[in-house]
């Protein structure tokens, strides 16, 4: 077998486990694929690589490939998503200070329902509340705007969002720089170790099924190594099978505490893996539904109205043409090649490669190359939902 | 080469940023600040108001200077970068996509300067290019609004498209508005109207 040499980029953060599970169990090697995981410092310098070819696939907010090919961040590039990587995993946190004056509203915390703590938020009388992400093209900024401006108290000029590196979101909650955060795993639980801040919700309950982060690669690297994006997908695919079994957990824990590429200790890695969230420090742990998972319920499946979804939030963002941006933000979200790829394997597929976004409001089964397969939910918390087949 | 340029250094460590700052004086360039702790770094970009930014590859703060640049209507700068490692590929690389961000070899004090000049070069095309895009792309967008307004007019008053542009131009006039905006207000009016 031809062993083809794959560079990688990837953040140091929980989900950026499928990558190295595909690598320490193997997975990349049995596709013949010589997995090299090349640690980035910060997501604009992990594009620039990504744009400038001196890495050939990467683990990328959801956002970052539409974002680059619409030329909206860094050097215009055709940036393909091959796979999602993974489905939600992120929370949201505020200051110990903002917590309190959100309970003098009348707001009690259940880390599930997200209408009453942004009626809590508008209420805590603070004239601007200040919130950091890691990225201002992530899926983070777009749960957050979705969630917070559907309320009535809403004003674009009480919150700002501003960005900060993952690791120094604590520090920035304990000196006042931020009031609040979105970010994912492990740092919101690091905030909460810390003392520093109170995790309010999962970004889970916003949108049940929010395409987080996605295995990116340039338009033409895709084109001119067809083996090795094969073998990729496939593996990454196995990687992300094995992380969905509960068995699996605790050993994925070991191995992802130990791996030289994440540098966290156990305890940062084990909340987010096993879905034991502790809201508050001293509080038992919570187990929120649909946390953060890799595989199942097509999990992986590069949804071209996920696409469809983001491309609106960008194109608004930057003032772009609606229709264009949805057009060509769908193309990039590669559903196509998924089936090349993974198909011949047997692996079940959706039938459809839109679906409409925020339809499912239970697990719900729907046609599939198979027979049936299972998906959802996908539901927003206000009941929206987004039919891309009809625009 | 212009010597008032105002450069801003994004550089927490002390002893390199004045390494930073011997090297730019060597090239020339003595209009240089630091800023160490990035919390301050947009109110020092309004402060400041730099030709030029210069903030390390491997730094993590670049995610927050990217977000000021994308989301404050900040005006344009172009951003260099500098790496401590010799990396001549990606040196390259960088240069040929033209990026506005280029890859400064280390410190060396020659490379600085010729680097830095063709950053700043190349970032003004760019941007002369980007600034001609966007007027094209606001010309057809207002034509487009423009003839949705005198189709409007037409089928209104069963008018011909010259008599429809006519009375857009005299109302326009009348009012002392341009006429892309009457024929915005038109548009909307009857999109409300349904």
């Amino acid at each position: 077998m031809t062993i083809h040499e794959v560079k990688c980029g990837f953040l140091p953060l929980i989900d950026a486990a499928p990558l190295i599970i595909a690598r320490e169990l193997r997975f990349a090697h049995d596709e013949g694929i010589e997995l090299q995981l090349i640690r980035q410092p910060s997501w604009s310098a992990l594009r620039d690589l990504l744009a400038l070819g001196q890495i050939d696939a990467a683990h990328m907010l959801s956002p970052m490939p539409l974002a680059m090919t619409l030329g909206q961040s860094g050097m215009p590039t055709a940036v393909d998503a091959l796979m999602v990587l993974s489905v939600n995993g992120t929370v949201i946190g505020v200051s110990q200070s903002l917590a309190r004056d959100m309970e003098k509203t009348g707001w009690t915390a259940d880390f599930s329902s997200p209408a009453p703590a942004a009626t809590a938020l508008f209420g805590s009388k603070r004239k601007i509340i200040r919130i950091g992400i890691p990225f201002p093209f992530s899926m983070h900024r777009m749960l957050l705007e979705h969630w917070l401006s559907a309320h009535p108290s809403f004003r674009s000029n009480r919150v700002e969002i501003i960005t900060v590196p993952p690791p120094r979101m604590a520090d920035a909650v304990a000196n006042g720089t931020l009031d609040m955060f979105c970010v994912g795993e492990p740092w919101g639980t690091a905030a909460v170790q810390q003392g520093v801040a109170e995790l309010i919700l999962p970004g889970s309950a916003i949108w049940q099924f929010a395409p987080e982060k996605v295995l990116g690669a340039t338009h033409d690297w895709v084109e001119q190594h067809p083996d090795a994006s094969r073998g990729l997908v496939r593996a990454i695919y196995r990687a992300t099978r094995w992380l969905d079994q509960p068995t699996n957990k605790p050993l994925a824990v070991e191995i992802l505490a130990r791996s030289q590429h994440i540098d966290l200790p156990h305890e940062a890695i084990d909340p987010a893996i096993s879905g034991q969230i502790v809201r508050r420090k001293g509080t038992p742990p919570i187990s929120p539904d649909h946390f953060l998972f890799f595989q199942k319920n097509a999990g992986n499946f590069p949804w071209r109205s996920q696409a469809a979804w983001i491309a609106e939030r960008i194109a608004a963002w930057g003032g772009l043409d609606h229709e264009d941006a949805v057009r060509r933000g769908m193309a990039c979200f590669r559903s196509d090649l998924y089936r090349e790829y993974l198909g011949p394997l047997g692996i079940d597929m959706p039938g459809a490669s839109v679906k409409v976004e925020g339809a499912l409001r239970a697990s719900t089964a729907v046609s599939s190359t198979a027979g049936q397969m299972i998906l959802g939910p996908d539901a927003f918390f206000d009941g929206a939902i987004f039919d891309f087949d009809t625009q | 080469m212009d010597v008032a340029l105002k450069i801003l250094v994004v550089e927490p460590d002390a002893a390199r940023a004045q390494d930073i700052i011997d090297a730019l004086k060597d090239g020339g360039w003595g209009n240089v600040f630091i800023v160490s702790d990035i919390s301050a770094l947009a109110p020092k970009l309004t402060e400041i108001d730099p030709d030029i930014v210069l903030i390390d590859i491997a730094h993590p703060d670049r995610d927050t200077l990217e977000h000021i640049g994308a989301i404050s209507h900040a005006k344009a700068r172009p951003v260099a970068m500098f790496v401590d490692r010799s990396d001549a590929d990606l040196t390259q690389a960088a240069i040929t996509a033209g990026l506005s961000a280029y890859v400064v070899d280390g410190l060396q004090k020659n490379r600085i300067k010729p680097v830095l000049e063709t950053a700043i070069a190349r970032f003004k095309m760019v941007e002369q290019m980007r600034r001609e895009l966007d007027a094209a792309k606001q010309a057809l967008t207002d034509r487009k609004t423009i003839d949705r307004a005198k189709g409007l007019l037409m089928n209104a008053r069963n008018i011909n498209e010259e008599d429809a542009y006519s009375l857009l131009r005299k109302t326009a006039m009348d009012q002392g508005r341009k006429v892309i905006d009457v024929a915005h207000a038109l548009v909307t009016a009857a999109d409300l109207l349904g």
